[in-house]
């Protein structure tokens, strides 16, 4: 993957970051979580997890298979509703919402298997993922009203800008099942950026790329934050999580085992024997 | 993007043009009735074509809402003596209303289940045609659906039906067109492609399925309005499930998610009968072997299969 990570600056957020930084403090957080539990039938999938997501940061959720890391992601994405706790985004109770009404607050995910628009080109797939903050209705696009015109060009402006962000420009028309998978998994962050969010949640997404392309993503994932996004990222990959992480929150069995930063977590106790097993 | 424009704007004329020399060079009022009922199906066609090759959702029941259309108009000119002009409104506004009761609940399924629900749905509304005498008229439904007039001038005569209805689908063609080049026809596609992500996006997924569920609904209502003031006689037979069937197999062979392929589906499952005359006992059989056909070499549709093709042969010949 030849993809020349491109710093174009705020091409992604620049209309809300004013309004962000009000609305969250430094030490606030963008993310809390309180008491969350969870359970599939008779298993207990999460149980009492809290901590919070502290803005402009990445956040790095680990633990080994079958810890609850999904679980938990889906349930800030909205995917399932919590047993019991609750959620707070922006200081707003989510953990009800249904998924859409979340993307409009502010909150975009990414699949783990990668979910395109496969059927559509590329600029269309990011053109989707601007449908939360455009407005264009039924009647306007049937009468080719002029503001839908004018929203319509913005738009493929700003998804080129977005393009030009990921470095897939020269694909913009190009079928999003012909890309390689490795393009793929930039263009469904391109299209989780498309609608401004406050926070992006990235499920794996180094599963399935190799060790250049996963270093690059690793970049463009601190080109994002810089930019003002929060990031929360659910990883397998031990080093792509050290790397791009300002702090990790590691679970096991459902259960939250340590918080802080990659360095407090290698260091800890609990996560070593969660992960090689046995002692302390 | 300007060689497209070139190409969309060159087809819409090419419509145009091949739909007035049709009505100004045909004199035979058969071929104009044929053309006429082209004309009808395909509105049937591109509404449902939008719920079921963009949106990805299935109805088997949208003879019922083509029903609803025609017999809303026949009981109000007939029965009422009032206006067709005020009963288009009226039948437009009561499908809608249905379309959005029954897809309440029925959209929330997918697949299958969504297409047993709308099935079911289809099969109720041709029972109460049939079954409830006082208002429908029953088995022998209505007689005597009056001609549509504009002040002084009259859409009784073949040639002037046919123009009616062929601008009503030229503006049904804009309409969709309109919209499927938007925001909102690329919500429906992404639908199709994967609900899931399509919700991860903020699309509100149930809403815009029902939305798109009240158009076609509309757009097959208008169509069964056209119909009961061109043939002026309407029985529940010309609503039952075998046009559902009919319907869906217009869309699925004339290529889904595309509009021109709408028509064609119409053109041909309309055409193909009045052919195949010449078979007279084994009609049905030819009829059905050729569907086969066209699905089993041709199984994207003939749109996309005649493209597929032009550009298969396309490459070949600059390689």
């Amino acid at each position: 993957m030849n993809v020349l990570i491109k710093n174009i600056s705020n091409s992604i957020q620049p209309e809300n970051d004013s309004e962000s930084h009000s609305v969250a403090g430094e030490n606030s957080s963008i993310v809390r979580i309180e008491a969350i539990c969870k359970s599939f039938g008779g298993l207990q999938a999460l149980w009492n997890i809290s901590f919070d997501v502290r803005p402009y940061t990445v956040q790095g959720l680990i633990g080994p298979n079958g810890a609850g890391k999904t679980t938990l992601f889906n349930l800030i994405a909205g995917a399932y509703y919590p047993d019991k706790g609750r959620i707070f985004f922006d200081q707003i109770q989510v953990q009800g919402k249904r998924v859409h009404d979340r993307v409009k607050l502010g909150i975009a995910r990414t699949f783990q298997n990668v979910e395109l628009f496969e059927s559509m080109t590329v600029i269309e797939n990011v053109l989707v993922g601007q449908y939360v903050r455009t407005r264009s209705g039924f009647w306007s696009t049937i009468f080719r009203m002029p503001w839908t015109i004018k929203e319509e060009q913005g738009a493929r402006e700003e998804a080129k800008k977005l393009l030009n962000f990921v470095g897939l420009e020269q694909y913009a028309e190009v079928r999003s099942s012909d890309l390689p998978f490795g393009w793929q998994r930039l263009l469904e962050i391109a299209r989780a950026l498309a609608s401004k969010p406050k926070i992006l949640l990235l499920d794996e997404p180094a599963a399935g790329l190799n060790a250049v392309e996963t270093k690059q993503l690793g970049e463009l994932i601190k080109k994002i934050r810089d930019q003002g996004v929060t990031i929360l990222i659910v990883e397998h990959d031990m080093s792509l999580a050290m790397d791009v992480s300002d702090r990790i929150a590691v679970l096991n069995q459902g259960r939250l085992i340590a918080e802080g930063t990659p360095r407090e977590i290698q260091s800890h106790d609990a996560v070593m024997a969660a992960y090689l097993g046995g002692g302390k | 993007m300007s060689s497209k424009l070139l190409r969309k704007t060159a087809s819409y004329g090419i419509f145009w043009i091949a739909v007035a020399a049709a009505g100004m060079s045909i004199d035979n009022s058969y071929y104009l009735q044929v053309l006429t009922f082209i004309g009808i199906h395909s509105i049937l066609a591109l509404g449902l074509n939008m719920l079921m090759g963009y949106a990805g959702q299935i109805s088997l029941g949208h003879a019922a809402f083509y029903g609803l259309g025609a017999y809303t108009t026949a009981i109000m000119t007939v029965h009422y003596d009032l206006s067709p002009w005020l009963a288009l409104p009226c039948a437009i506004c009561l499908v809608i209303l249905v379309a959005f009761i029954v897809g309440l609940p029925t959209l929330k399924l997918s697949g299958y289940y969504l297409g047993m629900g709308t099935l079911g749905f289809g099969m109720i509304v041709h029972i109460i045609f049939r079954e409830w005498t006082s208002v429908t008229g029953g088995a022998s439904g209505y007689v005597g659906i009056p001609p549509l007039e504009l002040g002084a001038f009259s859409f009784s005569s073949s040639r002037n039906y046919f123009y009616l209805v062929w601008c009503t689908v030229l503006i049904s063609i804009v309409l969709c067109q309109r919209l499927i080049d938007s925001r909102i026809g690329r919500a429906l596609r992404s639908i199709h492609d994967s609900e899931h992500a399509s919700k991860a996006v903020g699309v509100n997924t149930r809403n815009l399925k029902l939305q798109v569920f009240m158009l076609s609904a509309a757009l097959a209502g208008v169509a069964g309005f056209l119909y009961a003031h061109f043939v002026s006689f309407i029985s529940p037979g010309t609503f039952d499930f075998i046009v559902s069937i009919r319907i869906v197999t217009m869309v699925v062979i004339g290529g889904m998610a595309s509009i021109w392929g709408a028509l064609l589906g119409a053109s041909l499952l309309t055409l193909l009968p009045e052919w195949l005359h010449a078979f007279s006992d084994f009609e049905m059989i030819v009829y059905g072997l050729i569907l086969m056909l066209v699905m089993i070499i041709l199984p994207q549709g003939l749109t996309r299969g005649i493209l597929d093709i032009y550009e298969r042969s396309h490459k070949k010949y600059f390689k």
